[in-house]
């Protein structure tokens, strides 16, 4: 977008990014991604359309998937987002990039941060036993031009499981 | 993206205020809706009224008549609600066919109403059910909410506050969708009362969300898909576009309706 003459007074944000407390001055019309890629420059979360359609920017605030070009950042105020860059720990990729790696999830990984989000956002809802059809349809707001879906549908069910045996043996 | 200024009240009076003050204002509620046109520049509002922090919009409750749902509550929250399932499981189904799961987790009952695309989901349900509309000054019929095409009965800066949703004998929705924006091509909602029947469609008519009286006087005899069978929808008032002719919309309703009432049945 543009920048264009700005007359509107500026707000304060403060939410928590990937676990660390962040704080800004912005002009309002600034969108959640815009926040997270201009400012914070955490360029994994993408942006693929402008109509909402695709996905690309997909995040987590409070632990639920929402489209962060669909959302002001200021709408963001106290509450604690989650992107791509949280995912991997000190051992690594989270078990689902793991599983989108093995699985060749992506082509030219655009769409992928956004179908990792929108992937554990069904674990959490729904378990970690989700089968091709359940995937599928919670896939309905991330388009890929690469790969036809078929090793991303594949990498979101090895992926789950792995996060539930995972689960398992931390509970054993 | 113009420019607008930013208010979060924190009382409904503190909003209506708001929106007295700057009739150029708009009010912002999940943003699913007002985000994608304003980025478009399709929409110039000085300002935008957020109502996500006002207290007592976000419950969704258990009433004498039904189920009481604040005009806050997403999409996701009615689609898996418990209270909402046991008294009127079709609006729960409704709620969790709008969209996408991200769409589902920020957009709001009232930002679907106020909008009230007449390809939009809400709309059929608050008809065939008869619900009520309430808002800061009144309550408003559903019969006499919906007036066209992006149309209601809301006056400037009027503000739903909730919506109470009548329990029914029986009630099921189903819907076509556009495979690529999500909304409905065809969505009919039947609502089964004891003394009469309330076929509500989306999707397809010209002017909006629309009563299909004569399905609905069929069923109260015979409350069966197959009764539906000898009955034609007139194309005259449906829509018209590259996703489909009137006649194909009034052959999608037809078979809509018959889905409805089987869903209704099981
Ligand atoms: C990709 C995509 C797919 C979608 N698919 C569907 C679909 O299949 N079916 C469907 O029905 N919808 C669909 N929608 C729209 C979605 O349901 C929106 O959530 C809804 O239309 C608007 O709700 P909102 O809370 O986001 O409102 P907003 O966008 O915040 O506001 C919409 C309008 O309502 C006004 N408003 C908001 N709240 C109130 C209130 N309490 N009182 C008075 N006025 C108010 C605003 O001023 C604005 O004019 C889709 C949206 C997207 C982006
Ligand atoms: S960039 Fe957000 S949906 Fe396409
Ligand atoms: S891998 Fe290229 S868009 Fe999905």
């Amino acid at each position: 977008m543009p920048e264009i003459a700005n007359t509107a007074a500026k707000v304060a944000v403060a939410m928590t990014v990937n676990g660390r407390l962040v704080s800004a001055e912005l002009d309002p019309r600034t969108l959640l991604v815009q926040f997270l890629r201009e400012k914070l420059l955490l360029t994994g979360t993408h942006v693929g359309c402008d109509t909402s359609q695709c996905g690309a920017c997909v995040v987590h605030v409070d632990g639920a998937a929402v489209k962060s070009c669909t959302m002001l950042a200021i709408q963001a105020d106290g509450m604690s987002v989650t992107t791509i860059e949280g995912l991997a720990g000190a051992s690594g990729l989270h078990p689902m990039q793991e599983a989108f790696r093995e699985h060749h999830g992506l082509q030219c990984g655009f769409c992928t941060p956004g179908m990792i989000m929108t992937a554990l956002d069904m674990v959490a809802r729904l378990g970690p036993d989700l089968d091709e059809a359940t995937i599928r349809e919670n896939l309905d707001g991330n388009l890929c031009r690469c790969t036809g879906y078929h090793n991303i549908v594949k990498a979101i069910g090895a992926g789950a499981a792995a996060m539930g045996a995972g689960a398992k043996v931390a509970a054993e | 993206m113009y420019a607008f200024d930013y208010q979060r009240p924190a009382a409904l009076a503190d909003a209506a205020a708001l929106l007295k003050a700057d009739p150029e204002a708009k009010i912002l509620a999940g943003g699913q809706t007002l985000l994608p046109t304003l980025k478009q520049r399709l929409a110039q509002p000085t300002a935008l009224v957020d109502l996500a922090r006002l207290p007592g919009l976000s419950a969704i409750e258990k009433t004498a008549e039904g189920v009481a749902i604040g005009a806050l509550v997403k999409h996701a929250a009615v689609a898996t609600s418990d209270v909402v399932r046991a008294a009127i499981p079709a609006l729960a189904d409704l709620a969790g066919l709008i969209g996408d799961p991200a769409v589902r987790n920020r957009g709001t009952l009232g930002g679907s109403l106020a909008n009230d695309d007449p390809t939009a989901d809400y709309p059929a349900a608050v008809l065939a059910l008869n619900a009520t509309v309430v808002t800061d000054r009144r309550s408003i019929g559903a019969g006499d909410y919906f007036q066209g095409l992006f149309t209601t009965a809301l006056e400037e800066g009027e503000i739903i506050t909730r919506v109470d949703f009548p329990q029914v004998e029986r009630a099921g929705y189903a819907k076509f969708r556009n495979p690529a924006s999500r909304y409905a091509m065809a969505g009919v909602f039947v609502a089964k009362t004891a003394d009469a029947v309330r076929v509500a469609v989306t999707g397809a008519g010209q002017s909006g969300v629309f009563l299909w009286e004569e399905a609905g006087d069929i069923l109260a005899s015979d409350f069966s898909p197959a009764a539906l069978a000898r009955l034609e929808l007139d194309p005259a008032d449906l829509m018209s576009d590259l996703h489909g002719s009137a006649e194909y919309r009034a052959q999608l309703v037809k078979a809509m309706a018959k889905r409805a009432v089987a869903k209704a049945l099981a």
